[in-house]
């Protein structure tokens, strides 16, 4: 230190190391606050749940992680199709993660698998961060805004609870593992954070008391997000899933009686549409700009925009009346056949269309013998006629599934129809333990109060 | 009046002198070729009177009386010689012997390599001269002990993978930090992720680079502070020196070819293997009860009908049966490559002003299809000396890199992915006219993709340095710096409604800028004085300041009315535009003190105070001390005379380094914006930690500088352990809470290793021979995770990378393959239960996943080998490394028993076929999977390699003949890059890590990557 303080004692140039000293604290001081930046993209969690535009717009978040590919953007309707596909469909892409589906024998460490359980995790965790926060909505608004949360985790809870835990069996205790109901947001790390597993009968109430108590508050129209009557038509599902016919037919039938919607003349103009059309009840919107089409990915041959990845096989095709319209919704392309619902790539995505309500509602009405709404018969012919075919004077449950299953055909439902129907695939039977998911290995690692789920 | 009297004594003086006037005339030459040296400073000590000898070695200075006149020449030693009166005064100068004395860059200065104390590699321009690559790091590569390189593929321009003394960080970045001139460069990747990083290092021409300093250690590092954990690399190009202006031009030319191939099965075979891979599945199916079938013939027919329905459809227009198209598809992934290099230069100066100024133009044409880039470049140093105390000068880089690039490996766009079509599909669709596609193609051709689509990314790169050097005392400058690094980045892409991607589209366009700028200055002080001539004493403190902002910008659309209009100007759509900014902040102060008794006891003291804007606000500032301390045993008496030992010094440091290469906002909880049905969205993106901040790496280094027989032999021996603590862990929290990871300083890691480093003179006479080999051995360690957490493993993905504590960095950890069952053809595993025996089984989930391959290498090595004889010389360069593994995932789709329908690589015929049959490849059955589960040893491959990474043979004409055409230096060569390879791997290349995942978990992949390139080049240089 002396030898330094000398050289300012006697140099020649005391005054530049004044200029120098002054230049060095006035570029130096000044910049303590430089350190302290704000990211240009995103914003913090104060502000993000703050306000009523912006609690809003993170349940428009809550719709945008609800579709993307490992959701509804595709991947749930493409495995349910894939999971019990044997014989009628042809897995032939390179995914490991489909193909292991399509085999029936997944491995815990499955992308897909983890990619549905982590993404709906995040959905629920951003409909539990809205519902803490209703109180900085505008009050006009509050019950629509509390409404779509509570749908959209019911509806998570319910795809997350048939998904990985066994079927629910009617009159059953239905003790067996479902997953985690998380119903607060996470803010921080503690040993709450290590979750155990609730029952399936648990899951199948708090999905059904979200999308009940969704069903009350929402209004009855409300763009493309959710209304009261997309919470119905998930009601309908879940209770058709439990085999509880009464209350899915009277769900089924509210959706109908709501007077939204209708059944378009010509079921091509059901996919691939810019709008949502009439009979979407509930469709993930896809355009150029915004979305991402899973179904077309791996359905659509390459020509469309997408892999080509699953081929129908003859046998499905044999399914139908060579009079049946619903024909023309498959094309051949180079000796492989492939259905065209999805050939549009920025289409929006059908989740729920009307058909299936008329579907659920005849199904349960003659099942139980009753007409809510309408007669069975009339339901039935409703989508049968549509599809270019005669109208039956004569018809059974069977006749009702056999008309869903070609109706429906690769949007999403048949494994869940083996399942609640008792079935099998191929030389398995519904409740073989291979045909449910195994728990993510990932979370299985990080939290050992998880529980595999046998046969894994 | 005193003045006055003094003043007309000094005219007097002056004119009594000038009549005295001394002339002295004469040649020097060289010692060791006696051949004329040109630009030789003839100084008359203690004044600034000199000259410089021209272009035959000869020069005439006049002195105003007796003086002692000083020949000095970079890399030879200085003569004094006292002159009386005029002569003729020929001098001969010898070439330095004591290579020991050279100066080594270090951060904010110099120092004389003798007196280091901390462990510092450093490479020169001749040691890399010739090398016929296009980047700085790719000539490096097994020149510097401890410092390990590897491309991660052979594309032009790809991004390369640089380890100095092992990966210290999980999560952060593990690249070390680049400064140019001073300059902290910024290497981050710019990228839309359209087509794969490109290494940031392209921009400098590496002809320009005068030596390459690598701080290893933390006592060479902690000047860096925050930012010296993952070492430091200091490039510093050159300047101009004191002399006749030196003019050269450089020319290279030559052709580049793949290192290796692999062999696939052709059409036949193909058709053969899958037929029978039919009948087998039919029987695996029927006997297993799988499908359901009630017969064995009904369930081969099903098979054997899918599978011959599949060859019509790949057969397109031709007939599978008769063999009517057999395609080597392999072929078309490559192309003829062609590269050059043109280089000038001009340099000289007086003593007052120097400069160096070169022009370069470099064009590399990649082995893979399409793949090319050139490089425009231009350097200006300026050294100015404005008063005898006022110095300044300037760095200014500028270049223009455009980049014809290609798509990462997992895309299949990327050209040896066009190996998956088998032989029978036909390379032409006759019924389109076109290249065959999908249906009949088995994937997009990416050779068909390649004529429909154009990608182009223009870089306009400018590192520049502004300084000025004030003398305040003799001891004492303040030195100045402004600087900075722009990027300006632009990407063209344009595919059309006949590729792949565009068909659905109606041809699909964009265009991506990005500008990234680096803002650098620092100022600082230099104190330098020896006490009573034992006690030198060095002093630098400063403070610095950088600025970090990057800007992008990114428009797509669709619908192009045709192919000749491919701006977004004629997109019928506009499918996305979008922008970003981000930045960050450094503000730092650091001292260092280097302290040097009797040039025999040395001792160095550097700290670094760091703030940064990444780190959380109960964490803004860090502090990075070392401290390090030096012997050199042979200054002592007692070996002083030593006549075998010429050099010995003992060294050792410890210090503290950070790394702060982490995201820019992790410490904060935020929320994401998005879009949904084109509504603006926000969703919670990365849960909050205010305390984050930077990784520490403390580093203990004890080391020996040696030199025997006058330094003939000489060399470095290390060890180095590194200690990482409070890593910054993207620790994996449950899914349930809606996040996947959290950042948090939480785990340690240890790197532990030796360093070895032999130059060896071993001819010295009319035939010389020198040699530098250097190993390092890296053993690297994981000690510590998150509480309770002995394994991370991402996503559990199918890479087998894993964290697991007690082994090293992204160990592949699955099941242990067991090779084909004997009895029946299943693949096997080994069970591994925990104490069991050598038990196995078909059943893939009942094997339970041990560690079974170590990416990183046990160690590695390089040898530089100079032999010459009168003008002719002949450099080897050997490389290599030992005890990697590399896990092949590729082969999960070309090597797996017809899992896939992928055509297979020829290994795959030694399928299982009858009981007994002993082989590693279980019976072929179609579509299922046999064996050949991804995660599984099956795939792994050991990657050691000796690598004849170049050969240059080179040929200087004889300065009799040269001069007489004008010229200074004449030099033919030609040279080779990657000439052979010697290895087992069964890939196509060993020197692989996958663009499509770079990682530092995800680690020695590789996935239908680009094998090496072999170079084979001419090239010319000319002196004039």
């Amino acid at each position: 230190m002396k030898v330094i303080y000398n050289i300012f004692k006697h140099s020649p140039f005391t005054t530049h190391y004044s200029l120098i000293f002054i230049l060095l604290l006035t570029i130096f001081t000044s910049c303590e606050d430089i350190l302290d930046l704000e990211p240009a993209q995103s914003i913090s969690n104060e502000i993000a749940l703050g306000d009523d535009e912006s609690v809003k717009q993170a349940l428009a978040g809550a719709y945008d992680y609800l579709s993307v590919s490992s959701l509804f953007g595709g991947e749930i309707m493409r495995n349910a199709e894939l999971y019990a596909g044997e014989g009628e469909i042809l897995w032939v892409g390179t995914f490991t993660a489909p193909k292991e589906i399509f085999q029936r024998n997944i491995l815990s460490t499955n992308t897909d698998v983890s990619g549905l359980w982590n993404n709906a995790y995040i959905v629920i965790n951003a409909c539990n961060a809205i519902l803490g926060a209703l109180d900085v909505v505008n009050e006009d608004d509050r019950n629509q805004v509390e409404g779509e949360a509570k749908f959209l985790r019911g509806l998570c809870y319910f795809e997350l609870t048939r998904s990985f835990g066994q079927q629910y069996e009617t009159g059953g205790g239905n003790t067996q593992a479902g997953v985690p109901m998380v119903l607060t947001a996470t803010t921080g790390f503690d040993e709450s954070s290590f979750v155990t597993r609730n029952t399936v009968e648990e899951g199948y109430a708090q999905a059904i008391a979200d999308l009940t108590s969704a069903e009350s508050l929402m209004e009855d129209e409300n763009d493309f997000y959710a209304n009261s009557s997309v919470a119905a038509a998930i009601l309908a599902r879940v209770y058709l899933q439990m085999g509880d016919y009464a209350n899915a037919g009277n769900a089924a039938d509210r959706v109908i009686n709501s007077g939204n919607y209708e059944l378009l003349a010509n079921i091509a103009e059901c996919f691939g549409q810019e709008e949502n059309t009439d009979e979407d009840v509930f469709a993930i919107q896809i355009s150029e700009q915004d979305g991402t089409n899973a179904m077309n990915l791996y359905f659509a041959p390459t020509i469309y925009g997408g892999r080509g990845d699953i081929e129908i096989e003859a046998a499905h095709l044999a399914l139908y009346d060579p009079s049946d319209i619903r024909l023309t919704l498959f094309e051949e392309i180079g000796g492989s056949t492939y259905t065209s619902k999805f050939n549009t790539e920025f289409g929006n995505l059908p989740v729920i269309r009307l058909a299936e309500m008329y579907l659920i509602r005849a199904e349960c009405n003659e099942r139980l013998g009753t007409s809510v709404g309408d007669d069975p018969l009339n339901d039935y012919n409703a989508v049968h006629t549509r599809a270019g075919l005669t109208a039956a004077s004569d018809i059974n449950v069977d006749d009702i599934l056999y008309e869903r299953r070609l109706e429906l055909a690769m949007e999403g439902f048949k494994i869940w129809d083996v399942k609640r129907l008792h079935g099998t695939v191929a030389t398995m039977n519904y409740n073989d333990p291979k045909l449910i998911y195994p728990i993510p290995q990932g979370d299985l690692d990080v939290n050992p109060n998880l529980v595999q789920n046998p046969g894994y | 009046m005193n003045k006055i009297v003094l003043f007309s004594f000094a005219c007097l003086l002056s004119a009594y002198t000038h009549a005295q006037n001394i002339s002295v005339k004469g040649n020097i030459k060289s010692a060791e070729d006696n051949e004329p040296l040109i630009g030789v400073t003839i100084l008359e000590e203690g004044t600034v009177n000199g000259t410089v000898t021209d272009i035959d070695g000869n020069y005439t200075i006049s002195l105003p009386s007796p003086a002692t006149l000083v020949f000095s020449f970079v890399g030879y030693e200085p003569q004094k010689i006292k002159v009386t009166a005029s002569s003729v005064l020929n001098v001969i100068l010898k070439q330095s012997q004591n290579i020991l004395d050279d100066i080594v860059v270090v951060g904010y200065g110099t120092e004389i390599k003798t007196q280091v104390t901390g462990s510092i590699s450093q490479v020169k321009a001749e040691d890399i001269e010739l090398t016929p690559v296009s980047t700085v790091e790719q000539a490096l590569q097994g020149k510097a002990a401890g410092v390990f390189i590897e491309a991660n593929n052979g594309k032009v321009g790809a991004a390369m993978r640089i380890r100095i003394r092992g990966s210290s960080s999980i999560n952060a970045d593990n690249q070390p930090l680049f400064v140019v001139d001073g300059v902290a460069i910024n290497t981050t990747y710019v990228n839309d992720g359209t087509y794969v990083y490109l290494n940031p290092l392209n921009d400098i021409d590496f002809n320009d680079i005068e030596s390459i300093d690598i701080l290893k250690d933390a006592s060479a590092a902690a000047i860096y502070g925050s930012r010296g954990a993952n070492g430091v690399v200091i490039i510093t190009t050159k300047r101009g020196k004191q002399g006749a202006a030196k003019i050269t031009f450089d020319h290279q030319f030559g052709l580049s070819t793949p290192s290796r191939l692999r062999e696939f099965m052709n059409g036949q075979q193909y058709v053969d293997y899958y037929t029978q891979a039919a009948i087998n599945a039919g029987e695996y199916d029927f006997a297993n009860n799988i499908t359901g079938y009630d017969t064995e013939e009904e369930a081969i027919d099903k098979y054997l009908n899918n599978v011959e329905k599949r060859f019509d459809k790949m057969a397109g227009w031709s007939d599978w049966r008769t063999g009517e198209v057999d395609v080597d598809w392999q072929s078309y992934a490559f192309q003829q490559a062609v590269s050059s290099t043109t280089d000038f230069s001009a340099s000289g100066g007086t003593e007052n002003f120097l400069y160096y100024t070169s022009f370069g133009y470099s064009l590399q044409e990649g082995i893979m299809l399409g793949n090319a880039g050139n490089r425009l470049s231009a350097l200006i140093n300026l050294d100015a000396k404005l008063t005898p105390k006022l110095k300044i000068g300037q760095t200014l880089n500028l270049a223009r890199s455009i980049n014809n690039d290609i798509p990462d490996d997992n895309s299949f766009q990327t050209p040896l992915q066009i190996v998956a079509e088998p032989g029978i599909v036909p390379f032409i669709d006759t019924v389109t006219g076109d290249y065959t596609n999908p249906p009949t193609a088995l994937y997009a051709n990416p050779y068909a993709d390649f004529q429909y689509t154009k990608g182009e990314i223009t870089t306009f790169r400018t590192i520049g340095n502004f300084f000025a050097e004030l003398q305040l005392l003799p001891s004492l400058t303040l030195r100045g710096e402004a600087g900075g690094d722009i990027t300006n980045l632009t990407q063209f892409y344009y595919t059309s409604d006949k590729s792949s991607i565009g068909q659905s589209s109606g041809g699909l366009g964009e265009s991506y800028s990005a500008r990234v700028q680096v803002f650098n200055s620092k100022l600082y002080f230099n104190y330098n004085k020896t006490f009573d001539s034992v006690h030198a004493i060095n002093f630098t403190p400063g403070v610095e300041y950088l600025k970090y902002d990057d800007f992008t910008t990114i428009v797509e659309g669709t619908g192009f009315p045709n192919e000749k209009l491919q701006t977004l100007a004629s997109a019928s759509t506009i499918t996305n535009g979008s922008s970003t900014i981000s930045y960050y902040r450094f503000l730092s102060y650091f001292a260092r003190l280097n302290y040097v008794h009797n040039n025999k006891y040395l001792l160095n003291l550097t700290g670094r105070v760091d703030g940064s804007s990444r780190f959380g606000a109960n964490n803004k500032y860090g502090f990075f001390p070392s401290a390090s301390a030096g012997w050199i045993i042979t200054n002592e008496k007692f070996l002083k005379n030593s006549t075998t030992l010429s050099f010995l010094k003992l060294r050792a440091s410890y210090g503290i380094t950070g790394n702060a290469e982490i995201g820019n906002f992790n410490y904060l909880g935020i929320y994401g914006v998005g879009s949904y049905g084109e509504d603006p969205a926000l969703y919670p993106s990365t849960i909050a930690n205010p305390d984050l901040t930077w990784e520490k790496t403390a580093q203990t280094d004890v080391g020996v500088d040696y030199g025997f027989f006058n330094d003939r032999l000489n060399g470095e021996i290390d060890y180095y352990i590194k200690n990482t603590s409070d890593l910054l862990l993207d620790v994996p929290v449950p899914a349930t809470s809606g996040y996947s990871i959290q950042t948090q300083n939480i785990g340690k890691l240890v790197n532990k290793g030796f360093e070895f480093v032999i130059n060896a003179d071993i001819f010295d006479n009319d035939f010389k021979w020198n040699t530098n080999f250097n190993i390092a051995f890296n053993k690297n360690e994981v000690t510590e995770l998150a509480n309770g957490q002995t394994i991370i493993d991402y996503g559990a993905s199918d890479f087998m990378n894993v964290v697991m504590v007690g082994q090293p960095l992204g160990v592949f950890y699955g099941a242990e393959f067991a090779g084909a069952d004997p009895d029946n053809g299943d693949g096997l595993w080994y069970v591994n239960a925990p104490g069991g025996g050598e038990e196995t089984t078909n059943d893939f989930t009942l094997a339970n996943y041990v560690i079974v391959g170590d990416p990183n290498p046990d160690f590695f090595a390089g040898m530089s080998n100079s032999f010459s004889f009168k003008g002719i010389q002949l450099d080897v360069n050997l490389q290599g490394v030992y005890g990697n593994d590399i896990n092949l995932q590729g082969d999960f789709f070309m090597s797996s028993n017809a899992s896939q329908y992928d055509n297979q690589t020829v290994d795959q015929l030694e399928a299982w076929q009858e009981p007994g049959d002993i082989t590693d490849v279980p019976e072929n059955r179609l579509l299922f999977d046999n064996g050949t589960q991804s995660r599984s040893s099956r795939y792994l491959s050991d990657g050691s390699y000796l690598r004849l990474k170049n050969v240059t043979l080179s040929y200087t004409f004889p300065s009799a003949t040269i001069r007489k055409m004008k010229m200074n230096n004449l030099r033919v060569y030609a040279s080779s890059y990657n000439l052979y390879t010697l290895t087992n791997y069964r890939g196509w290349d060993p020197e692989v890590s996958t663009d499509a995942f770079t990682d530092n978990v995800y680690y020695g992949l590789d996935f239908y990557s680009a094998p090496q390139p072999k170079t084979v080049v001419l090239g010319i240089s000319i002196e004039l």
